[in-house]
């Protein structure tokens, strides 16, 4: 057995941010993560994080009313307000441990223009802000010397005397079980992409931490908010930064048209995610699009904007699209992208089940509501994980270990061999049940919504559940036995997928990234309020929260 | 079309564990990458098979593999321009000069210990400033180039150097290194340098080119390497076997337009390291043996002027 003060699951921005200010606040911490830890998903945000930075004139109050807006007035008001107000700081920390942050022409961090913000707040590493983020952090972890278990499965929170004490994990390269106990954990595990198929997310987005959360008995919240990202590759679904746009590219229908302005005339292509998302949908949907997309187009950019700020991209087109951004439009359409709902959690991080803290793209504080700004995701990670670390820490120093001993390890032992019993006759292999999830969700629970699909899209997510009991796991051995692991992470899968599509079906109304077609319209009267899912031993129960509206009160959104 | 991969599998858990190859056949379109292929396979026909690999776009670095024999990312190369045009199959290995801990899993940890050993975080001196370091923003494009890097592994996989001296710190190591001597706000660039200069360091690198071909983001390893060693030689590092030779190098070529060999050698070990040139005097009579030793007498060649007007000019231009 292992023993920390902190252990943090999940080595993203999220994660490794709360493991710097866990251990500058004096804990003894540890990451655990799947993978290591600049493999994380992090990586893939591209084009940049917001910050209104009060010295180059910036106010928070305008960042946190865009973000108000941006998410259809059903985000967190005095959350909104945190994260607006320690962005700067945040930034400016980020830029001390190293980040090598684009900057103006007297030295200074310069800015790019984002989705849905009145002013340029975005700050930027060329197309790749991201990866330069989560690599600077893991230089500092490693500067910190904090212990990474990387490569390693977490495939149950302990839970003693209703607190949460630590965690059984599988070291995947040998296949062992082992208990890591704690006095406080933080999931910072990152999203569910996989849970739709195409998504621009990462293979290892499996959703493992709100699973594990939801079964541990924390609810998880606003899970019916799912965005779909405006510009992503047909196919892979792999992404093209909102960067582009923001460098003044240009969406054209079928007829060479730059559609947005029938639907968002003020900031055209620049509106928010869930109104281009919409808009792209409704030109394909009437038959201006081609092939299922329409384009986007960067040419009169030139050459060395394009090559300068947006260079992941360019190659992105050419290796997966085969198109030169430089001389064509590429073909893109909405594509899921990120999970705005997630483990409810308060503004230091603390979710329902004492000593579970969660931070980053697996929580839900809520400071995205209906729809998520872009560049915002990676300011959720920093000023939250920092945020549970601080408090996490703090709680640690005055706790001791409970009683947890090797034997929390039994039942998941017990799991596991179960699993590798499974006979194959007639048994599903991991990835024909996880395919099915995902074109189900991603047909019935995409950018237009029904009453009909969403139910449709429950039913096989349930029938899903009872082939899983079977499901046939085909490698026996104990090394790197990467399909035992992809078949649990598909048991988190299916339920978040039971959890996003309940929560929709509920939400009858249009906010947000949910726009249902039989109600098409926001309903503040009777929807102005968070949906919550709970486990409970009959399944999934849901519960309904208040939104908290300190200084904005909902008005009609339109760009 | 139909497309062939011939993938090396190793399973430690077999009963006699043996790397051999296994062949699978798939139905692929053209926008299929290799990554695609094997990702199939292990859905569809072979569920052991153990691979890395997460974003599918070329930014996780987790699945840099042999593909026909040259290193790169699965997930951005695209079956059609891997396949062998005598219609054979894709050939697909793990990545080199790691060891292999089941089929195209490779043991990445002496790779992260390398990363360590360079000091990769800023140091900066004296106090923060309150709000951001100033620094000019082309130094900070310029760092684009090497912080693009993904430390994927292609580099350390094909590196011709590693293969026969582990002690190499390595192309990826080294270009991180010069991601922090390139930061105008660190100020540890002469502990840096001259932790760089030691054996393994900046001075073992053969000039091969593998690193730069292999790479999947442009980041040239190689070419960092020797702006390393510009800065060391620059910083006053001068007294190493390298920095000798390359300025014994290009004075010969100055003096005299082309190459004194006895004289490079000898300035290169240093003129009192009478150990070292004991150990060359087999390898001088080796080359009187193949009568390719030397002139002893080294006469300068017909127009030499020019060449040392093309030292002025370019040695004038540095200065600008």
């Amino acid at each position: 057995m292992y023993s920390h003060d902190v252990l943090i699951i999940g080595a993203g921005l999220a994660g490794m941010r709360a493991a710097l200010s866990a251990a500058e606040n004096g804990a003894d911490v540890a990451v655990i993560s799947k993978v290591h830890p600049v493999r994380s998903h992090s990586n893939a945000a591209q084009g940049g994080i917001n910050a209104a930075l009060e010295h180059a004139g910036d106010d928070w109050r305008d960042h946190a009313y865009d973000t108000v807006k941006g998410s259809d007035y059903l985000g967190d008001q005095d959350a909104i307000e945190i994260m607006c107000r320690e962005a700067g700081s945040e930034v400016i920390q980020m830029e001390h441990y190293g980040v090598t942050f684009s900057r103006d022409e007297e030295g200074r961090l310069g800015t790019r223009a984002f989705g849905g913000q009145g002013k340029a707040r975005t700050f930027f590493v060329a197309d790749f802000t991201g990866q330069a983020l989560l690599h600077v952090l893991y230089e500092q972890i490693m500067r910190a010397g904090v212990r990474v278990y990387e490569e390693w499965f977490v495939l149950d929170l302990i839970v003693e005397d209703g607190e949460c004490a630590g965690a059984v994990v599988m070291e995947i390269r040998s296949g062992e079980i082992h208990v890591i106990r704690s006095k406080a954990v933080i999931m910072a595990a990152g999203g569910l992409g996989r849970v739709f198929e195409p998504s621009t997310n990462a293979l290892i987005c499996t959703g493992d931490g709100m699973g594990l959360a939801y079964r541990a008995g924390a609810s998880l919240m606003d899970m019916e908010m799912v965005q779909y990202h405006p510009t992503t590759l047909k196919g892979s679904g792999v992404l093209i930064t909102e960067g582009a746009r923001g460098e003044g590219a240009h969406l054209l229908n079928s007829e060479g048209e730059r559609f947005m302005k029938r639907y968002a005339p003020n900031m055209m292509e620049l509106a928010s995610r869930d109104v281009v998302s919409r808009a792209e949908q409704t030109e394909i949907n009437e038959g201006r699009g081609v092939d299922g997309c329409v384009f986007l187009d960067m040419r009169h950019l030139g050459e060395r904007v394009i090559r300068e700020r947006l260079t992941q991209i360019l190659d992105i087109a050419r290796d997966f699209a085969n198109v030169n951004l430089l001389e064509e439009p590429v073909p893109i359409r909405p594509g899921m992208h990120y999970q705005m709902g997630g483990i409810k959690t308060d503004i230091d991080g603390q979710t329902q089940l004492p000593g579970l803290y969660a931070a980053g793209e697996v929580a839900c504080v809520s400071v995205h509501g209906g729809n998520r700004l872009g560049a915002n995701s990676l300011l959720d990670t920093l000023v939250f994980g920092r945020r549970s670390g601080v408090h996490a820490a703090e709680v640690a120093k005055s706790k001791s270990h409970g009683s947890v001993d090797d034997t929390a390890a039994d039942s998941q032992k017990a799991n596991i061999q179960r699993l590798l019993d499974n006979e194959q006759n007639g048994g599903d292999m991991f990835g024909q049940i996880r395919q099915d999830m995902g074109g189900a969700m991603n047909e019935h629970l995409a950018v237009y919504r029904n009453q009909a699909g969403m139910e449709t899209a429950l039913d096989t997510v349930r029938q899903l559940r009872e082939r899983y009991r079977s499901v046939y796991v085909p490698d026996k051995g104990k090394t790197w036995n990467t399909n035992l692991v992809f078949t649990l992470e598909l048991g988190f899968m299916l339920d978040c997928a039971e959890s996003v599509a309940l929560s929709a079906i509920e939400r009858k109304e249009s906010r947000g990234a949910h726009t249902r077609e039989d109600f098409p319209e926001r309903d503040d009267e009777n929807w102005l309020k968070h949906i919550l899912v709970t486990h409970t031993e009959d399944g999934p129960a849901l519960s309904e929260q208040a939104v908290v509206i300190t200084q904005w009160e909902p008005q009609v959104r339109s760009y | 079309m139909q497309v062939k991969f011939r993938v090396k599998r190793y399973d430690p858990d077999a009963d006699r564990p043996v790397a051999h190859y296994d062949e699978f056949e798939l139905e692929m379109t053209e926008s299929n990458t290799v990554l695609d292929g094997l990702i199939r396979i292990r859905e569809e026909m072979d569920g052991t098979l153990a691979l890395r690999c997460s974003c599918r776009s070329a930014i996780c670095g987790s699945c840099a593999m042999r593909i026909n024999g040259q290193a790169g990312l699965a997930c951005n190369t695209l079956v059609i321009h891997a396949m062998p045009k005598d219609g054979g199959p894709i050939i697909v290995e793990p990545a080199g000069n790691l060891e292999v801990q089941k089929d195209l899993i490779v043991d990445f940890a002496p790779f992260w210990s390398k990363v360590r050993d360079v000091q990769p975080w800023l140091q900066p001196e004296g106090p923060e400033p309150e709000t951001e370091y100033l620094a000019p923003a082309d130094a900070m494009q310029h760092l684009t180039g090497v912080t693009a890097c993904i430390m994927c592994g292609a580099c350390v996989s094909d590196c011709t150097v590693l293969n026969v001296d582990d002690n190499f710190l390595g192309p990826a190591a080294l270009a991180k290194a010069y991601r922090f001597v390139g930061d105008p706000r660190d100020d540890a660039d002469d502990a840096r340098l001259g932790a760089l200069n030691e054996y393994g360091g900046v001075w073992d690198c053969t000039r091969c080119m593998q690193c730069v071909e292999v790479c999947p983001k442009g980041v040239d390893p190689m070419g960092r390497i020797m702006a390393l060693r510009d800065r060391a030689m620059e910083a006053g590092y001068v007294n190493t076997t390298g920095a000798r030779h390359a300025n014994a190098f290009a004075e010969s070529v100055e003096h005299s337009g082309w190459l004194d060999e006895t004289k490079l050698v000898v300035k290169s070990h240093g003129m009192t390291n009478f150990k070292e040139m004991l150990k060359l005097v087999p390898v001088g009579l080796r080359a009187m043996k193949a009568r390719k030793m030397p002139p002893l007498v080294h006469k300068s060649i017909p127009g030499v002027e020019n060449v040392q007007r093309v030292f002025e000019k370019v040695e004038h231009r540095q200065d600008d």
